[in-house]
């Protein structure tokens, strides 16, 4: 944020609201069209952004079903990490033969990505899963790419990126 | 946090959460497959040196659904009947590798003791006259959730009728209500009130009916039968008269207020009304959330251990 030390700002919360925007075509695009198109936010980063995306497929197709998931309990390193409070899973309808967008901030280790994964079987069977995220930062520890994404930005394994509607800044 | 020996061990702050992580588990708990990878590896043993169907079933449905392995020890078919003392009994089975054990004692303290025995967790699931602290949290999350109280209990009216003096129920309820700001009568005969209660932070009557058009929570204990062998209670058709809740007593509760117990419900003595027809009954949902309080307390004894840091993504 401006006059803030030690941040630097990589998008703007214009670059953010477009990099949506885009992605949202993209996956109209991609699905030809929003039939059976569910969007799936991670807790707790991804579901406002899921939100957003669901405004722009609205705008430009048709409303599709919007669910937040909590993939704690799902985690290689469970245990290592507190269970934020509040960040409950909602997954509104069924998954069987949908296509599920899992929509997340940043995409790091691909981690948290495979826990979703295992923790999307409990819900049903999607005939298909796509990942969309903000940030592509790199440093990937698992086999999972991106299917629609904001911006590739190159980082340091210890550098901290923060993801909101007013932009995106590296700490 | 390593065990749960005590309600007087949490502090209103580590309720609250306790009830938080709760709700995680209530929606695990609705999933079409209610299982969880959280705790594979980990292994749970139900040590019950006292019956308690109720119980162990529900803190064995618990560690299923975060996928934990479970022993169930009973003591009638146990090495217990040959003479082996409760040390030894513990440190034979944690040979065997132990992550947490579940305890049933008849003696208060047991569970305590045990933790010096062993380096697993220790849950107490009911310890003499003394704790019950699972059954405490998932009556304060029965009643955080039906009541819509998230952020805790202040100004709550809540009345614990029945034997308090012989019920780790009523002590672990009171100090767990308590402590989350309810305010609570204790309404009981005088010979089932304990010696002590002028220390605890209650006031006691022995009116039901004056008590109950003001009440939030209704909350019955069980009368246990052997209590008319101590000559504590002349008849138990004299109890119900007095402190049954009949379909009369509960047109006086106010419509919001809730009905509890937690059963084994004597039906005609402490609750003389059918269950099933009084509209503020939360006493199965208490059965419900019981697996999902104690997925919460073993999930926080054996799965949360120190923040890695970093991003999650």
């Amino acid at each position: 944020m401006p006059g803030d030390t030690g941040l630097r700002e990589v998008l703007s919360a214009d670059d953010v609201r477009r990099a949506l925007t885009r992605i949202g075509h993209e996956i109209v695009e991609r699905n030809h069209g929003t039939d059976g198109v569910v969007l799936v936010g991670l807790q707790r980063g991804g579901v406002w952004i899921a939100d957003e995306l669901a405004g722009v497929l609205e705008s430009i197709e048709q409303a599709v079903p919007v669910g937040a998931l909590d993939v704690s309990f799902h985690r290689d390193d469970v245990g290592l990490r507190p269970i934020v409070p509040g960040s409950v899973t909602s997954i509104p309808v069924s998954l069987d033969g949908t296509t599920v967008v899992l929509v997340d901030d940043v995409l790091f280790t691909g981690r948290t990505v495979r826990a979703a994964l295992e923790a999307l079987n409990e819900y049903g069977r999607p005939r298909a899963v796509q990942l969309a995220v903000i940030i592509d930062r790199g440093h990937r520890e698992l086999p999972i790419r991106p299917d629609y994404v904001g911006k590739n930005l190159p980082t340091a394994g210890d550098e901290d990126v923060r993801v909101s509607a007013a932009g995106v800044v590296i700490a | 946090m390593k065990h749960l020996l005590s309600i007087e061990d949490l502090d209103a702050s580590a309720i609250l959460r306790l009830l938080e992580l709760t709700d995680h588990m209530v929606e695990i708990s609705q999933r079409p497959i209610p299982k969880v990878p959280a705790l594979r590896g980990k292994n749970v043993v139900s040590l019950f040196f006292e019956d308690s169907t109720r119980t162990r079933t529900s803190f064995d449905t618990a560690a299923k659904r975060l996928s934990a392995d479970t022993m169930n020890f009973t003591v009638s078919s146990s090495s217990v009947n040959k003479g082996e003392s409760l040390r030894d009994t513990i440190e034979t089975i944690a040979a065997m590798g132990v992550d947490a054990f579940v305890v049933r004692h008849r003696s208060s303290g047991a569970p305590q003791m045990i933790t010096r025995w062993t380096t697993a967790s220790i849950i107490n699931a009911g310890d003499g006259w003394h704790q019950h602290p699972t059954q405490a949290l998932l009556d304060c999350y029965t009643i955080r959730t039906s009541l819509n109280r998230r952020d805790g209990f202040d100004g709550l009216r809540i009345a614990i009728v029945g034997d308090i003096k012989h019920s780790r129920v009523a002590r672990s309820d009171v100090q767990a209500f308590t402590t989350l700001g309810a305010h609570v009568t204790l309404v009981a005969p005088p010979t089932l009130l304990p010696p002590c209660v002028d220390d605890w932070p209650v006031d006691v009557s022995h009116d039901l009916d004056a008590v109950l058009p003001d009440l939030d929570v209704l909350y019955l204990l069980r009368v246990q039968r052997e209590r008319m062998d101590d000559a504590l209670l002349p008849s138990l058709r004299e109890y119900s008269t007095m402190y049954g809740l009949t379909t009369r007593r509960a047109g006086r509760l106010p419509a919001h207020a809730l009905v509890m117990h937690p059963g084994p419900m004597n039906r005609g003595v402490e609750m003389v009304a059918d269950p099933g027809e009084l509209p503020g009954s939360v006493i199965l949902d208490q059965v419900t959330n019981g697996v999902a309080v104690r997925m919460a307390v073993l999930f926080r004894l054996l799965g949360s251990g120190a923040d890695l840091g970093g991003e999650a993504s």
